[in-house]
């Protein structure tokens, strides 16, 4: 059996290396090489954490979402839909706007408690599959999308199709006679408000923790 | 393994025999023309020593029964090319903002000169270069060029066909008509719904909660900058892999036994 080759001392004294101090352990070659990968790592953080930050910065920014006016309260009924434009994103022309759904509350259809936000219920013209508009078709009472074959019923929820959960609504509230539309909020099955999810991202069960709001959009406050 | 003779480099390139009779050198402009590319090339090639990789890279043996299904990489790869230089020039007339981007377009389309045809071959190239990526993986697949040693190869090429599918994806918006308007809101959506960091992926693809004022340019910066260069740095290294492992014989050729093995040989 060869002889067994002794461990180098951890001291650069003892390893005879030129011009070593007592007590040294680390070699110059590597506090350079050392130095030098640290050097580079740095710098290359320096440009690459800012530049993902500057890219991942619109997520963790809240979203403004003012209060806009879309008619007269005597504009409203409360046995079928009027269609109003409001304006999600300005200044982008047609690609920021979206249509909601308007009508009055009605004690024979809504089942969820009545709130200063709920007189008039505007509900999104998004489908919660995927996104596309729906129409609302008043001789069916049904709202239906021309994508993908979802259906959903007066109220919004679910009637058929792939969507998997009811269509968004918006916090509406009355001022001075005038009609106006708020925040965005997604419901669940049993209507329940939620903060907004994106389509395609149920709500009933587990669903409200694995597809979490982001910072960027959340339901009013109304406690 | 045997080192593989380097070819001579093509007869224009070899130093001419002088003629009987003639003196030394090249002798008035005439001469010193004819002598010129050889000349560039070999100063090139004095600094740089590119012409032995070249050599590398172009002069290699390939297997008995090579054919045309083994053109399908090369032909993806110029389609790949196509859509860089057509892409470069389209960026020139492009305007990625939501209130002037389909107008741009409609100008490249009715008024730029050759734009209608340079905006329909990037369109119609895209789907080539993804009907070609498609049959060079099914090529890859069937004559089991997967296997050892080419394995990494492989998965460099899933990355590319990742890549190219983001290219599409990224790039369908740009027209901002109303079929690429809705189809990137229903793609977005789809990324969506991936548990717990769909939520983030589609905001950060949005650059927000709704299609807002930056969405077009961030699918413009991810489509013309991002990934293309992804793409040209992974099949440089995807063409480096397959110049150094070599390809592979389609299935249908037997390997040869060595002679001493061969029956006749034994039997005698």
């Amino acid at each position: 059996m060869p002889e067994r080759k002794q461990p180098k001392s951890k001291y650069t004294t003892d390893r005879q290396i030129p011009g070593a101090f007592e007590g040294e352990t680390v070699t110059r070659r590597r506090f350079m090489s050392g130095t030098g990968l640290a050097v580079g790592g740095i710098a290359s953080a320096a440009f690459a954490l800012p530049a993902l930050g500057f890219a991942l910065g619109p997520v963790f920014e809240e979203f403004d979402q003012p209060w806009q006016p879309v008619g007269k309260i005597t504009e409203f009924g409360s046995d079928t839909y009027v269609a109003r434009t409001i304006t999600l994103v300005p200044e982008i022309g047609d690609a920021g706007k979206s249509t909601v759904f308007m009508r009055r509350f009605n004690p024979a259809v809504d089942t969820e408690d009545r709130d200063e936000y709920n007189e008039y219920i505007a509900v999104s013209s998004a489908c919660m599959h995927l996104g596309c508009p729906v129409n609302y078709v008043s001789s069916s009472q049904r709202f239906i999308c021309p994508c993908h074959g979802g259906v959903y019923d007066f109220v919004g929820k679910v009637a058929g199709g792939p969507p998997v959960r009811p269509l968004d609504r918006f916090y509406t509230r009355v001022r001075a006679g005038i009609v106006e539309i708020g925040p965005r909020f997604s419901v669940n099955s049993e209507l329940q408000r939620f903060s907004p999810r994106d389509p395609g991202e149920p709500l009933d069960g587990v669903g409200q923790y694995l597809y979490p709001s982001t910072p960027d959009l959340r339901k009013l406050d109304t406690n | 393994m045997p080192k593989l003779k380097v070819p001579s480099p093509p007869a224009p390139l070899q130093p001419k025999p002088k003629r009987p009779g003639k003196k030394t050198g090249p002798e008035g402009p005439v001469e010193h023309g004819h002598e010129a590319t050889a000349s560039t090339i070999g100063w090139i090639d004095e600094r740089t020593s590119l012409s032995g990789a070249g050599r590398w890279m172009m002069f290699r043996k390939v297997p008995k029964g090579t054919n045309w299904f083994y053109t399908l990489g090369s032909a993806t790869m110029f389609a790949f090319l196509s859509q860089a230089v057509t892409g470069v020039v389209l960026a020139m007339y492009y305007e990625p903002e939501p209130t002037r981007a389909y107008e741009s377009i409609r100008r490249i389309n009715n008024e730029v000169f050759l734009g209608e045809l340079v905006h329909a071959m990037h369109k119609w190239g895209s789907t080539v270069m993804v009907i070609l990526i498609f049959l060079h993986m099914g090529r890859t697949f069937f004559f089991g060029a997967y296997k050892y040693p080419r394995e990494l190869n492989w998965v460099i090429g899933v990355v590319l066909l990742i890549l190219t599918m983001t290219m599409s994806f990224t790039g369908y918006l740009l027209p901002f008509d109303q079929r690429s308007y809705w189809a990137s809101i229903v793609g977005v959506n789809i990324n969506g719904t991936g548990p717990l960091v769909g939520p983030y992926l589609s905001d950060f693809l949005r650059a927000g909660p709704y299609f807002g004022a930056t969405t077009l340019s961030r699918f413009y910066a991810i489509h013309m900058m991002a990934v293309p260069g992804a793409i040209a740095a992974l099949i440089g290294f995807h063409l480096y892999l397959v110049a150094k492992l070599g390809t592979t014989a389609p299935p249908w050729i037997r390997a040869e036994a060595p002679e001493a093995t061969r029956e006749e040989k034994v039997a005698a």
